[in-house]
């Protein structure tokens, strides 16, 4: 029963085959050429590293779909489509072979036994996925999920190739019956056809199925599905290493320069655009989004592949117009707290942030941000501070302490402890460092500090765009951070953190020098029976795990430990470790105006997320920036004197007392 | 040495300026205690009305003149030398105002005498003068002798008691000769301030703003205030410069000089060019977060705290006495 | 057009003033050197004139510490030229500063009727802006300073300027050229360098160096004493809790009747 052997209009069935698939062919391989093109245009970038890590990562993410998993209800239906569709599309290339060239000495795969049956199995799996896809798009869609025609497309096309093959199995199934047909069987037994009626209907429907296929091959690159054929490729070529590092490798000079259109971004920046399914998840996520701001990283994405679409397909690149003009606003891009909460989330894995932050270098080059920033920018140049306070007032905090702090430029310590801006000038910090300071002294912590050489250590200098300016603050840090002597670094500030633990390159020979958080310290000294605590302080609190310090460098545990040590019973907030919700203040946010006005702040939004928890009256923190954040919403959501901050050393020095 | 004092006589608009009576003041205490005289020298347009109030001078040099009228630094400098050279004057005082301004670096350099400015203090030690200037905005002083008695000074306004330099006395008037001076004038008009909604001259009691405040969305702190204590909100330059509030709430130098009941300064730090414009306010009220704010040396009661969490308390404790 | 632009470096006033052992000049130590704010502004105005009305910017100013980074700033900005004056001069004043500035543009015949000179109206240790003043007064050009508005005629050749007085008053002056103004503030507030900017710049350009002896510079005046000021502040100082010091506050209002 060769479902090829057909006589359609007085043609030939394979003829009537080459040529459907040679139009399906011919616009598919138009359009992905065109796309390839488009690639090729945008900025070079190396990633071919990292060999292993890449693997590792198409495995667990594209064959193992992890990522869908981390929301209600879709995970498994998607799992099944995409294992559904690697099936088929199997099934479809090897049909199309054989439908192609009828002299290949090769059965159709629905005449292999084991493959028939797999093919049901799966379609029914399949159907059921796609009740579930539908009635959730329906009833209970998430916000931000773009209901387009795109999307009813292919849930339609879905349903057809399912259900056309399943009855043409049933079909089949009333002429020859197969244990390996479980559900043609099913089918067959409901029907009662001739012979004949029987075979043609099957023979219509492994057309209909073939002919779906070929369109839906054509479409996929005109489309949102696109992502079918991009995402494996995104995961392979993401970097582990992004957003917590934001250096670009590559050779082309204009790197640092930004990005103002679409040309001016790398191929992979390009290919995040490609790989988007529109599913909402980053813009779900997103603090500015949900604190009522333009911004929505999908949109970001969005919007540079409408660009690339209307100017991407002709010849010459000339007189493509700034991106800025008509559709991404400089506004929207300064709403970002760079949380990566939006990379955490994308199931294809897609890098918003560098993109983000390639279009705010372009901003930051032509002057265009707004005054505060500028300010604060020429503080750090002038001061090396972002509070415009001369350098000599940074070891001010250490004053009333005895004994006095190893100056780490003269003396060798064991650990070279950096505190940041925040910690160390801001007149609400300096006791919680002060506390910090009481708990390595007392525990017999060899450590001292930079005093005056301490910079700004650039973290959200790079993060806002001045790439020339973090360039200088990370060498005038190393330079004086390789002079000292030293084993290990403690920073205070989970940015200090980051940026030194994954941007600078503090040693000659390449070995890693190890950075550590306040936190990670603490509960070492814990575990190594060096901090005495007389009383335990046992309340209930609630953590905050700081972006810096969870999402990018997944430090969940050192801080729960420490509270369970000092007593304190650990209720966790919905939003938590990997989840954690933004408390605005980061991506140069904290220096920017409060202009727009927005429904929410999202430190508001985290404090009433606490404030809810039974119980709890204190929440803890491990970041400077989040203490003034979070202090400051407690008073808007008049909460005071419901819910009380407090940093982890706070706590740790009360229970030592 | 000729131990006479000549005072350049400010006027704006339709009045002398209250540092003119400062330089007055100051000018004859200095001249008695040499027996010398005291000269003022007026130079504008329709100015004859002010000479009655000039009576603590012992002469007044005039050139009424509608080419005068905000007369170039220049032109005032040359006319200011042709009296200097007739009466041999020593010692020249100037108000350290924009008006003013140029007058005193000019003749300096064509008389090739001493210019010393921001002067905030005059006094006479034995056969010396000796003048205390600010520096570096007030932060530092510096006491300047002045050699052989000759120079130019020029005072920083609320220096000197006004009312030392008030007396309605008939002085002798000396017309100046101008057919030897050159006139530049340069100037075409003037340009009135937005009519504000507010004067805040006329305010009983005035809140007033200054870098402190830290970004314009606070201003609702202020108005909040207002709201129970009633009165307008004002500011210091830096905030004026932001745009955050028009140009006719700035208080000082280059805005308005209040004398309100009560000046609250939230925030402000208190530089010379801003203290000029309150310093005469019946209650100062100061909360800063740095306890040496140069402006606790001229509030009456002063804060050391975050105006950010006090000022909202204070309007609801405020609100609640109303209410 | 001709813009030439004097700066600047002052003293940093965020870092603490201390005074010499001596008691008659400032501890050197301490001091760090900024480019003066106003003179931010004068550059910004000359580059935007530059830019509406054609030229050519000229940056100048007296060796100091760290001026290099204000010169190379200002060529990022779009100035054309950027000089630095050597000499064996010491705390030299407005006057003498005056002079030396005035030397360098007569020696060099940089005059000529198509000229501006424009620096900051003011700088901390030049509340009145004496500089200006003094600058047109050697080059027999006539000054004005706390200007904040700036445009040209090319028609009659001459600025239409605005002053800023008291009160908010404004006055309009108009003059030929060349002349010499002191910026208050410039039309837009000093445009953002980055940073890679002017690193490149310091690799594409270079500031051009030249020497004037400190012969027949007006001496300074003698400072007999230099001495802070009582910080014992007339004011009598609140404190409590901030419930204690709203209440003293409150108490305060109602006794002069305000409330």
């Amino acid at each position: 029963m060769d479902p090829v052997d057909v006589n359609i209009l007085g043609v030939q069935g394979v003829y009537i085959l080459w040529v459907l698939t040679a139009v399906s062919m011919f616009f598919f391989v138009r359009r992905i050429t065109k796309i390839i093109k488009i690639l090729n245009r945008a900025r070079p970038e190396n990633r071919f590293d990292n060999f292993k890590e890449r693997i590792v990562n198409f495995i667990l993410y594209v064959l193992g779909q992890k990522k869908l998993f981390g929301e209600r209800t879709i995970g498994l239906p998607h799992f099944l489509f995409f294992w559904g569709f690697v099936f088929y599309a199997g099934s479809f290339w090897w049909n199309l072979l054989r439908g192609l060239i009828p002299v290949l000495p090769i059965p159709y795969s629905d005449e292999v036994g084991i493959i028939t049956f797999a093919l049901e199995i799966m379609g029914v799996l399949v159907l059921l996925s796609i009740i579930v896809a539908v009635l959730r798009r329906i009833f209970f869609p998430p916000q931000h999920l773009q209901q387009s025609f795109d999307a009813v497309i292919i849930l339609s096309l879905i349903t057809i190739l399912m259900v056309t093959l399943l009855l043409g199995q049933g079909y089949k199934g009333t002429i020859e019956a197969s244990v390996w047909s479980p559900i043609g069987s099913i089918i067959a037994s409901g029907l009662s056809v001739s012979e004949n009626t029987a075979v043609d209907t099957f023979k219509a429907f492994w057309w209909i199925h073939i002919i779906s296929v070929l369109f839906f091959l054509g479409y996929i690159p005109y489309s949102k599905h696109m992502h079918l054929l991009a995402s494996p490729f995104n995961v392979l070529f993401r970097n582990n290493s992004q957003p917590a590092d934001l250096t670009i490798k590559s050779n082309s000079e204009d790197i640092g320069s930004g990005a103002s259109k679409w040309t001016e971004f790398t191929w992979k920046d390009l290919l995040n655009s490609f790989s988007c399914a529109e599913c909402g998840r980053c813009d779900r996520a997103c603090p500015a989004q949900n604190s009522g701001a333009v911004l929505a990283p999908r949109v970001i994405l969005h919007k540079i592949k409408e660009q690339m679409y209307e100017t991407g397909f002709n010849k010459n690149g000339n007189g493509i117009h700034e991106i800025f003009e008509d559709k991404i606003s400089k506004e929207e891009l300064w709403q970002c707290t760079t949380c990566m909460s939006c990379m955490q989330q994308c199931p294809v894995l897609n890098e918003h942030l560098p993109v983000i932050i390639s279009m705010r270098r372009f901003l930051i080059n032509q002057g265009e941000v707004e005054q505060t920033v500028q300010d604060v920018l020429q503080k750090i140049t002038r001061y090396g501070n972002s509070f415009g306070q001369s350098d000599r007032n940074r070891p001010k905090w250490t004053a009333a302490l005895e004994p006095k702090i190893k100056d780490a430029r003269k003396e060798e310590v064991e650990y070279l402890w950096l505190t940041g801006d925040y910690a160390a000038f801001d007149s609400r910090l300096q006791s919680i460092t002060q506390k910090t300071a009481y708990i390595f002294q007392k525990s017999g912590l060899d450590f001292g500090i930079l005093y005056e050489a301490e910079k700004n250590s650039g973290n959200d200098v790079r993060r806002i765009g001045e790439e020339g300016l973090f360039e200088v603050l990370r060498d005038k840090n190393t330079q004086q951070i390789k002079k000292s002597k030293f084993k290990k670094i403690i920073t205070t500030d989970p940015h200090t953190y980051n940026t030194l633990k994954n941007e600078y390159k503090l040693s000659d020979n390449g070995d890693d020098v190890s950075i550590r958080h306040y936190t990670e310290v603490i509960d070492e000294l814990i575990n190594e029976k060096k901090i005495t605590f007389n009383n335990k302080l046992n309340i209930k609190a609630t953590y905050h795990d700081p972006c810096y310090l969870g999402r990018y460098n997944g430090v969940y545990e050192p801080p729960r430990k420490i509270l369970k040590s000092i007593g304190v019973t650990l209720v966790e907030m919905p939003r938590n470790r990997a989840k954690s919700y933004c408390c605005g203040a980061g991506g140069g946010r904290i220096w920017m105006e409060d202009k727009t006005p927005v429904k929410e702040r999202p430190s508001e939004s985290r404090i009433r997320e606490a404030a809810a928890l039974k119980d709890v009256s204190l929440m803890v923190v491990a970041c400077p920036k989040d203490i003034v954040m979070f202090q400051d919403a407690v008073k808007t959501t008049g909460n005071e004197g419901k819910l009380e901050i407090k940093d982890i050393s706070e706590l740790v020095f009360e229970s030592m007392k | 040495m000729n131990n006479s004092i000549l005072i350049l006589i400010e006027h704006l608009k339709d009045a002398i300026a209250d540092i003119s009576f400062e330089m007055l003041g100051i000018g004859r205490k200095i001249a008695d205690s040499f027996n010398g005289s005291l000269h003022a020298v007026v130079l504008g347009k329709d100015i004859n009305k002010f000479l009655p109030e000039l009576g603590i001078a012992d002469s007044i040099f005039v050139a009424d003149d509608e080419k005068l009228e905000m007369a170039s630094p220049e032109t005032i400098a040359d006319i200011i030398k042709s009296i200097i050279e007739i009466k041999g004057i020593s010692i020249t005082i100037l108000g350290g105002t924009n008006t003013a301004a140029g007058v005193g670096p000019i003749l300096s350099s064509k008389l090739k005498l001493p210019y010393l400015n921001f002067c905030k203090n005059i006094r006479v030690e034995g056969d010396n003068i000796i003048v205390t200037n600010q520096l570096f905005g007030g932060k530092i002083l510096s006491d300047v002798k002045l050699d052989g008695m000759k120079g130019i000074i020029s005072v920083n306004p609320g220096s000197f008691p006004s009312d030392a330099g008030k007396a309605s006395k008939v002085v002798p008037v000396v017309e100046i000769d101008l057919s030897q001076i050159k006139i530049k004038n340069y100037f075409k008009k003037y340009i009135e301030p937005e009519a504000g909604d507010v004067d805040i001259t006329k305010e009983n009691v005035l809140v007033s703003v200054g870098r402190g405040i830290e970004n314009a969305d606070n201003l609702s702190l202020a108005e909040d205030l207002i709201g129970v204590l009633g009165g307008a909100i004002s500011a210091s330059r830096p905030v004026i410069d932001q745009g955050w509030l028009p140009l006719s709430r700035q208080v000082g130098k280059s805005g308005m000089t209040v004398k309100p009941k009560l000046y609250f300064a939230l925030g402000i730090s208190g530089a010379p060019e801003h203290v000029e414009g309150m310093k005469d306010s019946d209650c100062i009220v100061a909360i800063n977060k740095d306890p040496a704010a140069p402006i606790f040396n001229v509030a009456h009661y002063g804060v050391c705290g975050d105006l950010l969490e006090i000022v909202p308390s204070l309007t609801e404790k405020l609100k609640a006495k109303k209410g | 057009m001709n813009f030439i632009v004097f700066l600047k470096m002052v003293p940093d006033v965020i870092e603490e003033l201390k005074i010499a052992d001596d008691g008659k000049q400032l501890d050197s130590d301490w001091i760090r050197m900024k480019l003066n704010e106003c003179d931010e502004n004068a550059v910004e105005e000359a580059i935007i004139l530059k830019e509406k009305f054609g030229g050519k910017v000229t940056a100048v100013a007296l060796d100091a510490p760290e001026l290099d980074d204000a010169l190379f700033n200002a060529l990022a900005k779009g100035a054309d030229k950027a000089v630095k004056i050597i000499g064996e001069w010491k705390d030299v004043h407005s006057p003498a500063i005056a002079e030396i500035f005035a030397k360098y543009l007569r020696d060099n015949n940089l005059i000529d009727n198509q000229t501006l000179i424009l620096s900051g109206s003011q700088a901390i240790d030049d509340i009145e802006g004496e500089l200006v003043y003094y600058l047109g007064e050697l080059l027999n050009l006539p000054a004005f300073g706390v200007i904040t508005h700036v445009d040209y005629d090319s028609g009659q050749n001459s600025v239409s300027l605005v002053k800023e007085f008291a009160g908010g008053l404004r006055g309009e002056f108009s003059s030929g050229l060349p002349a010499v103004l002191g910026i208050q503030a410039s039309e837009n507030p000093p445009r953002y360098i980055p940073i890679a900017k002017i690193r490149a710049i310091m690799k594409s350009a270079a500031i051009e160096e030249v020497v004037i002896p400190p012969d027949g510079l007006p001496a300074g005046t003698t400072i007999e004493k230099m001495f802070e000021p009582e910080t014992t502040g007339k004011a009598e100082m609140l404190d409590g809790s901030t419930d204690e010091i709203i209440e003293k506050l409150i108490g305060i209002f109602s006794d002069k009747g305000i409330i």
